[in-house]
């Protein structure tokens, strides 16, 4: 019987993919690209990568979905032609082809890949090392810290390229268009009823990401997903760019990172690497700095750059 | 004697939930069709937490469990309401 | 439990059924529709296996309701006069007299 339910979600999962890319207007394949990234959400559960579902689950259902209805949004107010011309049939055939190949070739890699152990042995013996019991976190910040880190400092770079596309008349504006909504209506009260769910189960995210499914990027995703929520509800307004305790709290994920990989080093582990005894601390400390700057980071990556329009 | 609860409720759920999708399908109108999303796929979904609950090894599960239908009937209120003014704002063409 | 995978099947295929509805229907907001639908879905699947794949689903499940609403609100939000109102204060809404007084301003 799994066999039937994995085999109606693969078919499902394709069919709102091939739906998405086939045409026939730009918001019907907005809602479609949303609705596939709800459902990767259940198949990443059905593969037993729950930390990967949460991540999914609040990128896919929230941020991702505001990210291109207000693009959509924007692309309607100005007047730009939103479709897409109509593909013409001598370019089709050359990339269905490449497609093909592709495919063919991934499904060569897969069939030919040992079948992987789990847990996988050196995990098993490298995780009571680890300070921490979730074998992701452990992996995430502990045994490959670098990659972690470098991710980090690539989300901030990312936001600095939104930012970059602000005109120079904007910059010392607010993120974003101003938000108004009737006061006490149903937005107004959504925003308020929202947020204080949301932080318990962001920060509980953080929290538990130690010993099980979890972690910074679970827990701040949901963060930036409920301040953004606020903001549109009207309820906090987006701050500045120059605002410094803003910039503080996006570089704090990174900076502490930075720092505790050099306190590795100074304490002759290496650089990055964190000595036994206090593995699980340090860990505990950098999560909450990078829930920090990934909730900032992420908020801040939606809501868009300064934008001119806000009444002071 | 939980199992038996479990197959009950869910077994309700999903006929709601079957129901809510039909009506989605084939009532004329946007607005029904709001009524068909809203409250019977929202029921169905009370009705399968409450099977499921049976089957839970904690308090706090079950917690967790209704605190899922509650946040999502919120959602769905929510919802229903601003899109119902944007669906009317489009048929009257504005 | 095979009924609970059984059930999981059932609501998949549902939301399959009304995914149609995404294809053909003829105004935005049904399309909007659609991907609250694939959210309540999602949420009942993944409650569905929770037992079967361990509770951890539930969390999976709790951000995906936590959430259900936010693309609706962007949605509003976006297709709004300047970016970011609120389809309850449209004025010209609120002139036109309600035909079964359901308004609630």
């Amino acid at each position: 019987m799994t066999l039937v339910l994995d085999l109606t979600l693969c078919a499902l999962i394709l069919a709102v993919a091939l739906a998405t890319v086939l045409g026939g207007g730009v918001f019907r394949a907005i809602v479609f690209f949303i609705v596939y990234g709800l459902l990767l959400s259940v198949a990443w559960v059905r593969l037993d990568a729950v930390d990967v579902a949460l991540a999914e689950a609040a990128i896919g259902a929230g941020l991702t979905g505001v990210l291109f209805l207000s693009a959509f949004g924007k692309l309607a107010r100005i007047g730009a032609e939103a479709e897409p011309p109509a593909a013409r049939i001598r370019g089709f055939l050359p990339a269905a082809l490449a497609c093909a190949g592709l495919t063919g070739a991934l499904a060569w890699a897969w069939f030919a890949l040992p079948v992987p152990e789990r847990p996988a042995p050196d995990l098993a013996t490298a995780l009571p090392r680890a300070g921490v019991e979730n074998p992701v976190t452990a992996v995430l910040l502990n045994f490959r810290a670098w990659d972690t880190l470098l991710e980090s400092i690539v989300l901030l770079a990312a936001l600095i390229g939104v930012w970059m596309l602000a005109r120079d008349e904007d910059w010392h504006d607010r993120f974003g268009l101003p938000q108004h909504v009737r006061p006490g209506g149903v937005m107004a009260n959504f925003g308020r009823l929202l947020p204080p769910v949301g932080v318990l189960v962001g920060v509980y995210l953080v929290y538990v990401g130690a010993d099980r499914p979890g972690g910074a990027f679970q827990g701040g995703t949901v963060l930036a997903a409920v301040g953004l929520v606020a903001a549109l509800a009207g309820l906090l307004r987006p701050p500045r760019v120059t605002q410094i305790v803003w910039r503080m709290g996006l570089v704090a994920g990174p900076l502490v990172f930075l720092v505790a990989g050099i306190v590795g080093a100074i304490l002759g582990a290496g650089f990055l690497t964190l000595p036994e005894p206090i593995a699980g601390s340090a860990i505990f400390v950098i999560e909450i700095a990078l829930a920090i700057s990934i909730a900032v980071t992420l908020a801040f990556l939606v809501i868009g750059p300064p934008e001119q329009g806000h009444r002071e | 004697m939980n199992d038996l609860a479990t197959y009950a409720f869910t077994s309700i759920g999903l006929f709601f939930f079957v129901a809510g999708s039909v009506g989605f399908l084939r009532f004329p109108d946007v607005f029904s069709r709001l009524h068909a999303l809203t409250k019977a796929d929202n029921l169905g979904l009370g009705f399968i937490a409450l099977g499921i609950a049976f089957q839970a090894e904690s308090w706090r599960l079950v917690a967790l469990l209704f605190l899922i239908w509650g946040l999502m009937l919120l959602a769905a209120g929510t919802m229903s309401q601003l899109i119902a003014r944007d669906a009317l704002r489009e048929r009257d063409g504005r | 439990m095979t009924w609970l995978t059984c059930v999981a099947v059932g609501v998949l295929a549902s939301l399959g059924a009304a995914l149609l509805r995404v294809w053909h229907g003829p105004g935005r907001a049904d399309r909007m529709m659609g991907a609250q639908l694939a959210g309540t879905s999602g949420v009942a699947v993944l409650v569905v296996l929770a037992p079967l794949e361990g509770w951890a689903a539930l969390d999976v499940a709790l951000i995906l309701a936590l959430f259900g609403a936010l693309a609706a609100v962007g949605f509003v939000k976006a297709v709004s006069a300047d970016g970011g109102g609120d389809p309850e204060e449209d004025e010209d809404l609120a002139a036109t007299p309600p035909d079964n007084g359901v308004s609630s301003e």
